[in-house]
């Protein structure tokens, strides 16, 4: 047996083991029977139909667009100017101030969720989708800050200077070469926090009022075997739809770095 | 003109910059040369108006410089690493610095296209910034300080990105525009060759101090210190004793050498160090048999040959004793190059001498 072959088996069932359930929406979605179960009865779009004429779908759908849309903008507004201060400027306190800011990612869902809602209706916050928002932009906030901050350093600060040398001011310095420049990365920032924010359950369930967004609306209709056929088509949507925006903040996030002249130090994804 | 009064820079608890004096002349070449992390960058980002500095005063023109912005100061600065405008084409980036001017759009695209004729770029306004190779990255960088006319130009290692025929030519061309524009360059450069090329004055830092400040000539024919001697090409130093002294005459006995009379007039004062003789590579001429020495002559022992092609170092151990000097030859049509072992005689003035003690 070659040298390695084991370890190449071995990737190549780590990878089937990751993807295989993914892969498993379409082709139900696809297949002509309630029963979610082999073997395949035929082709139908049937499902596709069922769900798009589901009007609570359609409801949860357009609160999570909302949801995501806000809580992408906010977070990437306040990741930049994180990013901006970690990147150029020393202060006292900057190494727990970026640890404390990067936490959430590794911080279990769940922890947040129950810690958010106890202080939420301890102050007597009523649930909505702004308290929704809220918990997304602290899950959102760790990665925006990681890839504007990958996209800030990549910034010769002599470009800076190089304005400020030839007469502009600090504003105008900010708005024709650092936006321009990081702008990438704020739309790579942007389209990652959003797709975060819209497949996010267990913040969603926790501190959302009694009106569910799409991934609350989804898990409940599981009760339902009649409905899973629709819940696995417009998963397979929900799965393209994450691919293209993925690929496309990742291409934005590489040509800042070209763009800015510098070398790419590993991609986020 | 730039001058400088005790100029101090502190960063935390580093003292970057000591107690900086002296003057820069309006149109003259000036380098500021040292190691890294001797404060020639931080001194010059002082004069752009990049650093503050903690105490003392830099004037430009006769006006203090404490309150003025970077970006209204008579300076323009060329960057290490050239800070070309990624997102803008070359006409962009060398028109930057026009967006306030109240000339009309075709008055800037003139100017923009003759700073561009100044550096030997014409035509390439059009060209996106990113696509350019070092050396047109550098021109570009020129062109779009030049463009504003500056009173100074500032120049922060601009060659050290380039390779050696590069440097060397663009070593030319920048002596060349100066000389065309006519107003103050100063370079930051730890190279001392290419101060000793470029500049009509030189000021030799070491840990936040102007060790010396001198033209080139002086610099290295009359450094005022060891540090700036060994800093400043290559210097033999060869321990010596006093014998005697009377007015500027100072008579020592070099090891290797034997006893010698220095003017003392030209030497660096006195600082209380164990006193050492210094002798450049090319005021030692190795004689060959049928030669005479004009002044003084000493035998040697050919220690190590180094081969340059237009040059050949070799390592000689001077009189019979352990002191090894460095001498360099020319090598001429009929001059072989000799061989580690020889003996030889070697021809030294005594005005080449420079008595550090």
């Amino acid at each position: 047996m070659k040298k390695g072959a084991g370890l190449s088996v071995y990737a190549i069932l780590y990878l089937v083991f990751l993807y295989a359930p993914i892969a498993i929406l379409p082709v139900f979605a696809f297949n002509n029977s309630q029963v979610v179960a082999f073997p395949l009865k035929g082709f139908t779009t049937q499902w596709f139909g069922e769900m798009w004429a589901d009007a609570n779908l359609r409801s949860a759908l357009f609160r999570s667009l909302v949801i995501a849309f806000s809580s992408a903008s906010i977070a990437t507004i306040l990741g930049l100017f994180a990013a901006r201060a970690s990147v150029r400027y020393n202060f006292p306190g900057k190494t727990p101030a970026m640890g404390l800011i990067m936490l959430p990612m590794v911080l279990p869902d769940i922890v947040v969720a129950m810690a958010l809602l106890i202080v939420l209706l301890s102050l007597s916050v009523p649930l909505s989708m702004l308290t929704i928002i809220l918990g997304h932009v602290l899950l959102c906030m760790p990665f925006a800050v990681a890839i504007l901050t990958s996209a800030f350093q990549s910034l010769d600060k002599s470009l800076e200077e190089a304005a400020l040398d030839l007469g502009e001011t600090r504003a105008a310095t900010f708005r024709l070469i650092i936006l321009p420049l990081v702008m990438p990365g704020i739309i790579a920032s942007f389209l990652i926090c959003f797709t975060i924010s819209i497949d996010e359950f267990v913040l969603a369930n926790f501190l959302g009022s009694g009106k569910p967004v799409l991934s609350v609306y989804i898990f409940g209709q599981f009760r339902f075997p009649a409905k899973v056929p629709s819940m696995l088509a417009l998963g397979t949507i929900l799965v393209l739809f994450s691919i293209i925006l993925l690929a496309f903040a990742e291409y934005m996030r590489r040509r800042g770095i070209a763009k800015a002249g510098g070398k790419d130090s590993g991609g986020f994804l | 003109m730039i001058e400088f009064k005790d100029v101090h820079k502190y960063y935390g608890d580093y003292h970057a910059l000591r107690g900086i004096n002296g003057t820069i002349k309006a149109g003259e070449f000036f380098s500021l040369l040292g190691p890294s992390g001797c404060g020639k960058t931080t001194l010059l980002r002082t004069i752009a108006g990049f650093e503050d500095i903690s105490s003392g005063v830099i004037m430009i023109d006769g006006k203090d410089m404490a309150t003025v912005a970077a970006n209204t100061r008579p300076t323009n600065m060329v960057f290490q690493s050239y800070a070309i405008f990624p997102h803008m084409s070359v006409a962009e980036n060398v028109g930057f610095g026009l967006r306030k001017d109240p000339r009309s759009k075709e008055e800037k695209a003139k100017a923009v296209a003759e700073a561009l004729e100044m550096v030997g770029l014409k035509g390439y306004g059009g060209r996106a910034a990113h696509a350019l190779s070092g050396g047109q990255r550098q021109r570009v960088a020129l062109a779009r300080a030049l463009i504003l006319k500056p009173k100074v130009l500032l120049l922060d290692e601009p060659l050290s990105a380039l390779d050696k025929k590069m440097r060397e030519h663009m070593q030319v061309e920048l002596i060349k525009l100066q000389r065309q524009v006519g107003i103050t360059f100063i370079l930051v450069t730890h190279d001392q060759e290419e101060a000793l090329v470029m500049s009509d004055r030189i000021a030799v830092m070491f840990e936040g101090e102007i060790a010396q400040l001198a033209d080139p000539e002086t610099l290295y024919r009359r450094p005022n210190s060891k540090k700036v001697a060994d800093f400043i090409g290559t210097m033999n130093f060869i321990p010596a004793t006093v014998l005697s002294e009377s007015g500027d005459k100072v008579e020592v006995d070099a090891k290797g050498l034997g006893r010698v009379t220095i003017d003392a007039s030209m030497a660096p004062p006195a600082k209380g160090e164990t006193p050492v003789v210094g002798l450049r590579p090319e005021t030692l001429t190795l004689l060959y048999d049928d030669q005479k020495a004009s002044e003084r002559e000493t035998e040697g022992l050919i220690d190590e040959v180094i081969y340059f092609g237009d040059m050949t170092y070799y390592d000689v151990y001077l009189g019979g004793t352990d002191v090894e000097v460095r001498l360099s030859m020319r090598n001429v049509p009929g001059r072989p190059v000799l061989e580690v072992g020889t003996k030889v005689r070697v021809a030294w003035s005594p005005s080449a001498l420079v008595l550090f003690r």
